[in-house]
């Protein structure tokens, strides 16, 4: 700092303590505000002395764009650089005035975001009030999926609840049944867990032969979320399940489908929530606005939308949904029945069945990885098939009965690759390949098929759904 | 099942489950569990029932016990919550009409839209009590007889859910009337035969797959044990690999343009595969999903179409096929110049009706408002655009 310098953190003679001064100016030193203001005026005055100069540039790479082929956005490594138009000619959004704040009230994903839809899977259901959207996977990152894209299955189509007037009823072998307003149960003591919700019959289109070309149609009945709500077993605590003969809840929901299924009550004491809160806000209608259960690690269908009642009983229900569907058909004739668990299961979702790679290089294989049973403890990929793998580098955070993301590095040779993942979970259980599968259930049982998933990259880049073994 | 809480309540509820078989091992032990010994479970959950002391103990109310009778309908397998009532065959032909036969078909094998409840089922399966057409692979589909195995299920299923638009409409009588109309159309039943509360078991004895449920604990206890195992071998595994299944050509274009369903930035893009050009499908597919983009973005769904949709009237109807009712295009083309057709097809769509189109009764919509339905009718006649 020379002499001529002020020092600029000194008070000024101005500077009066302990007392509020207006802004911007006088929180500059009286000198380096001179000093701005002289520095403002200078840029002004050659800004406009050039401005017929920076119009002929512009015009001039407007006039290259057009013999610019789409080399940069491709990833050339072209040494022959061209000047790329999006880097000289600025964009309106950098020459002009954007949006006030709260133009939406509640935001919204860019328009550039448009492919990203849940979307039904022609000719799977007939109707879309019973019917199921399956979540693009193959545009998602991490391990939340975002509201709006959960993946939807309704039974008899969905509602959007008035929460004041909703009520959830708990009743049966108790000692005080109970009957709580939204009010009563948002007050309880609640937790937030993250948690993945797959649907029993998610790959259930694939037991046979591949029948759908993306992971979005071969793997989106599942999502994952960080539910807020409070725990079953503080809700049965209050209630007084009588132990000696209890063994089961009854979830029943509100909707017309008033949809039931059986829990056992060693799982509802465990990790249940009786849940409103979803990723932050509330549940939005089509996943149960404004209560729903949430079963971690257990198939969708038991995650009751619209939440009513639960009662406690000493045998199972065997309720529509657990005696007529979501019973897995055995190669014998017979059907499982209370199957429910969802099994160690992964899949890479980039790249992905009917996606294209742009060229030769380096890519990052990512997937999911998930296991009702508990945490992911490693995921190995094959690029050739199955028969070699290496341990993909798991994601934090790595949680229990929750996605896991994955990533492994590869150098695509332009030479066709069968890329697959396989998953083990810490109660040892490694993923089985279809062929595994079909030997024990056929291939006939709709749920529960937890296959490695296989993805051919052809000659020209091109990712297929195969099934390879 | 009905929850009491003491001897008072149980008395008053008595003569509701008198009939029901296990209403004797299940009410009498719930009754008697009381405060008793304090032993610990499961990571020290109370196992007796008695209710501890919280701070937010006092949240919540005791239900009524008519606000208990109106939410527990369920009906277990041992019949325990069935209400007493019966309904006949005939009873149930006559519901089955009016109710149930425009989604599921005459004689319950349902049209093209909703899956079979009947068929498939023979008189050897109600003997043996497993149906054999599970065990065979040719088997187009699997229907609602060839799977039940508890009669509550049909029941309690049908007494909350049916019919599919206005569902806790029927009577006791015709949930009993129904049942015993579907279990007519499957042979288990006679013609003139009457359902009732105390003859349930009865039935249940001859369901055709009463035999055919296996349970697999693995897949549902907490704890449960896997049946099929991976394994975690790293290098060179196995025999060669080899592609046993893939989409034929033909289906390329199934889920429409994948294209239009990936991100327009990225490592990759989605394929073209609807005007497939291979060589540069990542190209032509970026371009042509910023057009398409651009577009939608200029021109949403129009309302209309979302109304008819958000409506469900296309469970029913398609713009120029035939489905369940006539398609949009054929309505149009029936009522063009008509100057009294908006207004009677309002009241087609508000009340219902049968007859015009064929047999399939149209039902009425409640749920749509007078102007939601001019809207609809005005887009039908226009030929839904």
């Amino acid at each position: 700092m020379t002499q001529a310098e002020p020092d600029l953190n000194a008070p000024t003679a101005s500077t009066s303590y302990g007392r509020v001064k207006p802004a911007p100016e006088n929180f500059l030193h009286p000198q380096q505000h001179l000093k701005a203001v002289t520095v403002r005026r200078s840029f002004m005055a050659k800004a406009l002395a050039a401005g017929a100069g920076v119009s002929v540039s512009v015009g001039a790479a407007r006039a290259a764009q057009g013999a610019r082929s789409n080399a940069t956005s491709s990833g050339s490594q072209d040494r022959t650089q061209t000047d790329d138009p999006a880097v000289l000619n600025l964009p309106a959004h950098s020459r002009g005035l954007g949006a006030p704040v709260a133009t939406l009230g509640y935001g919204n994903p860019s328009r550039f975001e448009r492919n990203l839809q849940r979307r039904e899977s022609p000719g799977l259901t007939r109707i879309g009030a019973a019917s199921v959207s399956f979540t693009p996977l193959q545009s998602l990152f991490g391990i939340i999926t975002p509201n709006g894209l959960h993946f939807e299955r309704h039974h008899q189509g969905w509602w959007d609840v008035d929460p004041t007037q909703h009520r959830l009823m708990i009743m049966g072998l108790v000692k005080n049944p109970k009957l709580f307003t939204m009010d009563e149960l948002m007050r309880l003591p609640s937790v937030s867990r993250m948690h993945f919700i797959e649907c029993g019959a998610n790959t259930g289109m694939e037991w046979a032969n591949v029948a759908v070309p993306t992971v979005q149609y071969t793997h989106g009945m599942m999502s994952c979320c960080e539910y807020t709500g409070v725990l079953l077993s503080t809700v049965l605590d209050m209630c007084g399940v009588d132990r000696k003969i209890a063994r089961y809840v009854l979830a029943e929901g509100a909707d017309g489908s008033s949809m039931t299924r059986t829990l056992d009550l060693p799982r509802a004491m465990d990790d249940v929530l009786v849940a409103w809160g979803m990723n932050g806000e509330m549940l939005r209608p089509e996943n149960g606005y404004p209560l729903r259960l949430v079963v971690p690690g257990v198939q969708g269908v038991s995650w009751v939308k619209y939440l009513r009642r639960l009662e406690v009983g000493d045998k199972p229900y065997y309720s529509k949904d657990e005696s007529i569907h979501y019973i897995d058909l055995m190669p014998d004739g017979r059907h499982r029945q209370f199957t429910s668990l969802q099994e160690v299961k992964s899949v890479v979702t980039t790249p992905s069945g009917g996606q294209v790679l742009l060229n030769k290089g380096y890519y990052n294989i990512s997937g999911l990885a998930w296991s009702g049973r508990g945490k992911i403890r490693r995921v190995d990929v094959s690029v050739d098939g199955g028969r070699n793998w290496q341990a993909a580098r798991l994601e934090s955070p790595i949680l229990n009965k929750c996605l896991t993301r994955f990533n492994t590095d590869w150098t695509w040779d332009g030479r066709s690759a069968v890329i697959q993942s396989r998953a083990s979970d810490d109660t040892g259980h490694v993923q089985p390949r279809i062929n595994q599968l079909r030997a024990t259930r056929g291939t006939r049982s709709i749920y529960h098929n937890n296959a490695i998933q296989s993805w051919r990259i052809a000659e020209s880049g091109e990712a297929f759904n195969v099934q390879a073994y | 099942m009905r929850a009491l809480k003491g001897m008072a309540r149980l008395a008053l509820l008595a003569g509701l489950f008198s009939w029901s078989l296990l209403a004797a091992q299940v009410y009498p032990a719930q009754v008697a569990a009381g405060p008793a010994i304090s032993a610990k479970v499961n990571g020290g959950q109370d196992t007796s029932g008695r209710v501890k002391a919280r701070p937010w103990s006092h949240l919540g109310r005791e239900p009524t016990p008519a606000e208990i009778r109106a939410w527990d309908i369920d009906v277990r397998a041992d019949f325990t919550g069935l209400p007493p009532g019966s309904g006949s065959v005939a009873k149930g032909q006559e519901v089955w009409e009016t109710r149930c036969e425009s989604c599921h078909g005459a004689f319950g094998e349902s049209n093209e839209v909703f899956t079979p409840i009947v068929g498939g089922t023979t008189r050897d399966d109600i003997l043996s009590g497993r149906v054999a057409s599970l065990q065979r692979n040719d088997v187009p589909q699997r229907t609602t007889l060839m799977k039940l195995a508890t009669l509550s299920t049909l029941w309690d299923y049908i007494n909350r859910a049916m019919p599919w638009n206005a569902p806790k409409s029927l009577s006791v009588e015709e949930v009993y009337a129904v049942t015993a109309y579907i279990l007519h159309l499957g042979d288990i039943v006679p013609a003139d035969f009457v359902l009732r509360s105390d003859n349930m078991a009865e039935v249940q004895a001859k369901l055709p797959n009463r035999n055919g449920m296996v349970l697999q604990p693995g897949l549902w206890e907490r704890r449960g044990k896997p049946d099929v195992q991976g394994d975690a071998c790293m290098r060179n595994c196995g025999s060669a690999t080899e592609i046993r299944s893939m989409l034929p050509d033909y289906a390329r274009d199934s889920h429409g343009n994948l294209a239009d369903q990936q991100r327009l930035v990225g490592p990759l893009r989605g394929a073209q595969t609807v005007k497939a050009t291979l060589g540069s499908a990542a190209q032509a597919s970026m371009a042509q999903a910023s057009a398409a983009i651009k577009q939608t973005a200029a021109a949403p769904l129009p309302d209309d179409a979302a109304l008819a949709r958000a409506s469900n009237c296309l469970a029913c109807h398609h713009a120029s096929n035939r489905m369940i009712g006539p398609a949009f295009k054929e309505i149009a083309g029936r009522y063009r110049g008509e100057s009294a057709a908006p207004q009677q097809l309002a009241e087609r769509v508000r009340n219902g009706g049968q007859g015009v189109w064929g047999a399939v009764p149209m039902p009425p919509h409640p749920n749509l408002n007078d102007d939601e339905i001019a809207q609809l009718v005005r887009w039908i006649l226009a030929g839904a655009l």
